[in-house]
């Protein structure tokens, strides 16, 4: 009983990252009728917004320290970090302790204007094109800036740990009456569930309650109709595209703690995500979350070791699994609509 | 000639005298020069070009008649080259048995993901074949290791049974043959400072494919290409018609699993080793930029991608910061290094950034793929040629993308 | 027609110079060069092939592997300040080249993929005449090519590979190994576990789920169980595996008081990396303190995997921090020239470029199969693993073995590793037919042509 509810907990931990990504992928696909296989490469430039913050707060200084030596028997050359100098010590350790939570504010205008420029200066050209101008266009975009990326940053993982205050564990299991250190969950991984509910909230109001939202829902219904009325729908789109790449780098900047970024994470989510979207159903926005928290459960629970012991290899490809079973049995996924992306 | 029209057979002929001479045509720079760097005319870099072009071609058949996009063509390459491997280290060294068993196993494959996957159209098929491929690639890198090698990839032994040859004589393995005629085998002409390799095995291969791409041509004009591209227009319409396209889509899937199957087969019959990674879906996702990058539903565009793709994976790769000195050494030291530290991110290392910037470019500004851009060189050398006829001339080449 | 098998381009490249017939069409059969051996140095440079992952995951370790070639290439040519050549204890390399003749080499990128990895070799020998490949960051990877350069005719130096199978069920006549492996570290860390945690342990092992993981998992599991220790559970994990939160979470009330990660790369930074945020590092679990191995440590994944590695035992091939004479030389130019010290990988694909240019010049040719007689059972010192032997049967280097803790506190970013015990060679040493590496044979030299 324990280890069902601690692997429904990792399920939704796991669960809340695949649906951000999804979330944002079928923004774009279901309003834009675009596949963005750059969809990854944005939720790992999130990632790396951490990085960078990180990286300024850090910005250093060299003290040349001589009763210490470096590897080669000089005087060792200590980094003192400037933030330390302006705000003192303590003050300075704090603010770089907390700087995964600061990277959020410095994301969502980067993230905004990356997706802006993207669509305004690259996407806008090809959506009349067919799709497979766009997987390739996109896809070359997505290569370019992984491998900007890797120039910068090298290609080992970097840490961007968690602020002290969240490092450690909560034990659930006691809450629920169950012995010590039954079930124990990490803070971060808690508040990583949180945060993408608030987002995913956010997303849903936003286009349920805003005026902006109903156009938006408007032009991805009939966008010649809303065009007809008088109504820009271009740049509503603009923003959309904005909002979804937002989106993808806040779930990126999240992810940090709870797996060091790399150049690559972009592409290992990538494959995923697309398969959540479509188990989801194209250009259904509740059908993206749903598949993202029903595949994420799915996979912690074929990860436990008597399914594995039962089923060999289970674990290997659930997800897969599951996507067949469901496309096979639901012809356009869970919640998806007639007639998108079927040709 | 061969039941095919003039342009189709000008086409065939171009083709032909493109391969056969590539030994040539590859090899353009003498071996001292600084520029032998982008020498291409080495045995296994030609039978790649070759054997992906097969790939490329088969899926082409699906995806540029029928616009039915797999992204799991890669798991019949695997199959076949894994059949392939098995029946070396079972029957013989001889290379017919492999390719025979490769096209096999891939046929039969992929008729089984196929009348699955084709239950469904558009990106939910996509995603389908995604998913069977990569089931594949998961399990044949981790539980089936020992069938497929797993991590280091199926590969011959001494003590391989090989029934109708024996075991391995000496402590040598035996290499790929067509009945004795080794697969490795080549012969070296010398023009002066340029070095031209003639490749039994790139041969082999060189007319497989052009037996291949003489299929591709008669499928393309067949009536059962044009049901294809009417179940690309409109399937929809195809079905109130009362003719039902299931058959034929999963005839094309069929047909383009059997050609990625002998790729497979002819990739481990030059080189007998299948690693899982073939199966992976970047490798599926390999065959798709191919195909785009040098034109969906042309005929030779697919090569023409796949020859671009692996140019790159293979030439560019290698080009490092010493090869760099060389070419600019003529340049004082400062400037030297200037260009050096230019040039460096694009190259070596950052091969894959060149690439993506590539396929940036040319999708942008040849709609079409790479037949576009020949056509539009084409077009321009004609106009100046002949300026009257422009217009039906360019209006044929209009044409010319959506075949 | 031609009996060569592959073409040797080196040779053309200073034949065709000095080329007085240029305009004369001169046809020749390989036939004519058949009396040696697969791309037979002529002039006056040999070509090395160095084949590295330079993109993908391991990129970074691939760099790093490039960077020691290149300064091997530079103290073999006589230039820099020798580094290990004056440590080294045979003295047969004269800095003037090998057998008198400049080294030159080739890189290539592997993409840690075995076709690609083949692809790369293949370019090498037959467009650029190398008569010795070198590289790479993974076991799959380095079966692979070795069995390339065996079919082809040259010899392959291993890189970083540390799976059994290398020299053990996939061992080839052209191809040595001078890191160590999976048995090894078993053997080096089993007793220094014992030591630090006592013989009354239960281990819960996660182990990647392809060859290398099998290897490990089955030697560290075979001599920890031999100390005492019990396992509890082996759970497989995907390759692809990005978050193991689902295989961490259910080790602590398993029973367990020991999780062994046979992970490497990125597998082993996001494992550890969870392992740690699920607060396995202070537990307690049967009246102790729960503890983390990690069988094999690089200290680039170490960086990778940063504070997390505080404490947490495991073993390496080689540390920057070695007090011997070699290893001070090669830090001391190494670090002169990059700027901070080298790796692991660096280190053994540094010294199989100097074994292979000393077994040549021992040798007198560049023959595969003389270089195979030359390294085979040579016993050598000086280049930073104490007296080492490279064993004729299974072409396996048989050296000391370090067992290394992540530091507490770091002086710097490379200082994140200390070593606890240099593991004694007669330790790790274990006979040919030892049953984790049944199967396979050596076969015979093959120098192609």
């Amino acid at each position: 009983m324990d280890q069902i509810i601690l692997q429904i907990l990792n399920g939704l931990d796991k669960g809340s990252a695949y649906a951000l990504i999804a979330l944002g992928l079928t923004l774009i696909f279901g309003t834009l009728g675009v596949v963005n296989f750059a969809h990854g490469a944005l939720f790992m430039l999130g990632a790396f917004c951490a990085v960078t913050v990180q990286r300024l707060l850090t910005l250093s200084h060299e003290v040349v320290d001589p009763e210490r030596t470096d590897f080669l028997g000089n005087p060792l050359k200590v980094d003192v970090p400037y933030v330390m100098d302006i705000f003192g010590e303590s003050t300075g350790a704090a603010i770089i302790d907390w700087s995964v939570p600061l990277a959020i504010l410095f994301a969502i205008p980067v993230m905004i204007l990356i997706g802006v420029v993207m669509e305004r200066g690259l996407i806008k050209h090809f959506y009349k094109r067919p799709h497979a101008d766009q997987i390739l266009v996109t896809f070359g975009l997505a290569i370019v800036l992984q491998e900007i990326i890797k120039y910068f940053y090298g290609a080992n993982p970097i840490q961007t740990p968690a602020p002290e205050a969240f490092r450690g564990s909560l034990d659930f299991g006691v809450w629920l009456g169950f012995e010590a250190n039954q079930i124990i969950y990490p803070y971060w991984r808690l508040v990583y569930f949180l945060f993408a509910a608030i987002i995913i909230a956010g997303v849903f109001a936003f286009l349920q309650f805003t005026t902006f939202g109903m156009v938006v829902r408007a032009g991805m219904a009939d966008r010649e109709t809303v065009g007809l009325l008088g109504i820009d729908i271009d740049k509503r789109f603009t923003m959309m595209f904005g909002i979804a790449a937002a989106v993808a780098g806040l779930a990126g900047v999240m992810y940090g703690p709870i797996n060091a970024p790399n150049y690559h994470m972009g592409m290992d989510f990538l494959v995923l995500s697309f398969v959540v979207v479509v188990v989801g159903g194209m250009g259904s926005l509740p059908g993206a979350v749903a598949a993202g928290f029903l595949l994420g459960i799915l996979e912690s629970f074929a990860s436990m070791s008597a399914v594995i012991d039962l089923i060999p290899g289970i674990n290997q490809i659930i997800i897969y699994l599951v996507a067949i079973v469901i496309l096979l049995t639901r012809p356009r996924g869970l919640m998806g609509r007639k007639g998108v992306m079927e040709d | 000639m061969l039941g095919l029209n003039k342009k189709d057979g000008t086409l065939l002929l171009i083709v032909i005298g493109l391969t056969l001479f590539a030994p040539f045509l590859l090899n353009p720079f003498p071996v001292e020069s600084e520029l032998a760097q982008f020498n291409a005319g080495y045995p296994d870099l030609m039978q790649r070009f070759v054997i992906f072009g097969i790939f490329a071609i088969g899926f082409n058949i699906l995806f540029g008649l029928t616009g039915y996009l797999s992204f799991g063509h890669a798991a019949f390459l695997g199959a076949g080259s894994y059949a392939g491997v098995w029946m070396m280290k079972l029957l013989s060294m001889n290379v017919i048995p492999a390719i025979v068993a490769a096209v096999i196993v891939a046929g039969l494959f992929s008729v089984l993901i196929g009348y699955i996957s084709l239950r469904r159209s558009g990106i939910y098929f996509s995603i389908l074949t995604l998913a069977f491929a990569q089931m594949s690639f998961a399990l044949a890198y981790s539980v089936l290791t020992p069938i497929t090698g797993g991590e280091t990839g199926l590969q011959l032994s001494l003590d391989d049974p090989r029934i109708l040859t024996g075991g391995a004589e000496g402590g040598n393995l035996p290499v790929p043959s067509l009945f004795g005629l080794e697969m490795r085998d080549s012969f070296d002409l010398v023009l002066g400072s340029w070095l031209f390799t003639f490749n039994v095995g790139y041969y082999v291969c060189a007319i497989i494919m052009i037996a291949a791409f003489y299929l591709a041509i008669r499928i393309f004009r067949s009536p059962f290409g044009m049901m294809l591209r009417a179940v690309k227009s409109n399937q929809q319409r195809m079905s109130y018609t009362g003719l039902n396209s299931r058959p034929y889509t999963l005839a094309a899937f069929v047909i383009s699993g059997m050609y990625a199957g002998l790729a497979g087969g002819l990739m481990v019959s030059m080189d007998p080793l299948a690693g899982a990674e073939r199966m992976q879906w970047t490798a599926s996702g390999e065959v798709v930029l191919m195909t785009i990058l040098g034109g969906a539903g042309t005929l030779i565009g697919p090569v023409l991608g796949a020859g671009f793709i692996k140019y790159f994976e293979n030439i560019f790769s290698k080009i490092n910061d010493q090869i760099l000195h060389g070419w600019f050494a003529f340049l004082p030291d400062g400037l030297e290094n200037a260009m050096v530290a230019l040039v460096h991110p694009f190259i070596g290392k950052g091969w894959h950034l060149t690439l993506g910037i590539l396929f940036m470019l040319v999708v942008i500004f040849l709609p079409g793929g790479l037949v576009e851009g020949g056509q539009r060189v084409g077009r321009f050398a004609f106009r100046r040629r002949n300026k009257k006829a422009e217009g039906a001339e360019a209006e044929g080449a209009a044409k010319q993308p959506a075949e | 027609m031609s009996s060569s098998n592959f073409t040797r381009r080196g040779v053309l490249r200073t034949g065709a110079a000095t080329g007085a017939g240029l305009a004369l069409p001169t046809i020749f059969s390989g036939a004519a060069w058949s009396q040696g051996f697969t791309n037979e140095p002529t002039g006056s440079t040999v070509t090395l092939g160095f084949n590295v992952p330079q993109t993908g995951p391991y990129a970074d370790e691939g760099a790093d592997e490039l960077r020691a070639y290149q300064l091997a290439v530079e103290h073999l040519n006589g230039e820099g300040d020798g580094g290990m050549l004056q440590t080294f204890s045979s003295q047969a390399l004269d800095g003037a080249g090998i057998l008198g003749k400049k080294v030159e080499y080739v890189t290539g990128d592997t993409q840690t993929k075995s076709d690609a990895a083949r692809a790369s070799a293949k370019s090498m020998i037959e467009k650029d005449g190398a008569v010795m490949i070198t590289g790479g960051s993974s076991s799959g990877v380095a079966v692979a090519v070795q069995a390339l350069c065996q079919e082809a005719g040259v010899i392959f130096m291993a890189g970083l590979t540390h799976s059994n199978d290398t020299t053990g069920k996939d061992k080839r006549a052209n191809g040595f190994r001078h890191f160590f492996n999976s048995y090894m570290s078993g053997a080096a860390l089993a007793p220094v576990l014992a030591n630090a945690y006592g013989t009354d342990r239960k281990a819960y092992h996660l182990t990647a789920d392809y060859n290398w993981g099998y290897t490990t998992e089955e030697a560290i599991r075979a001599s920890t169980e031999a100390m005492g220790w019990e396992t509890v559970n082996a759970v497989k994990t995907p390759l692809t595996q990005t978050d193991f939160s689902s295989y961490i979470a259910p080790v602590l009330n398993s029973g367990a008081d020991v999780l062994v990660l046979n992970h490497y790369g990125g597998n082993m930074v996001n494992s550890l990396t969870n392992a740690v945020q699920f607060g396995l590092r202070e537990a307690q679990a049967n009246g102790k303190d729960f503890e983390i191995v990690v069988p094999l440590y690089s200290r680039l994944m170490a960086r990778g995997a940063g504070e997390n590695v505080k404490g947490i035992y495991g073993s390496t091939n080689w540390h920057w921090s070695l007090p011997d004479e070699g290893s001070k030389a090669f830090v001391q130019s190494f670090g002169t020239k990059y700027g901070f010290p080298p790796s692991q990988a660096a280190h053994t694909c540094y010294v199989q470029t100097l074994l292979y240019a000393d077994a040549v010049s021992r040798a007198g040719s560049f023959n595969p199969c003389a270089v195979v007689e030359a390294l085979e059972g040579f016993e050598f010192d000086g280049l930073g693993n104490g007296p080492t032997l490279y064993r004729a049967e299974d072409h396996q280097c048989f050296k000391d073995v370090l067992v290394v803790r992540g530091k507490e506190n770091p002086q710097s970013e490379f200082d994140l590793l200390e070593i606890v015990e240099i593991t004694p060679v007669e330790q790790v040493t274990y006979p040919v037919d030892h049953p984790q590496f049944a199967g396979g044979a050596l076969g015979t030299c093959n120098p192609g042509a």
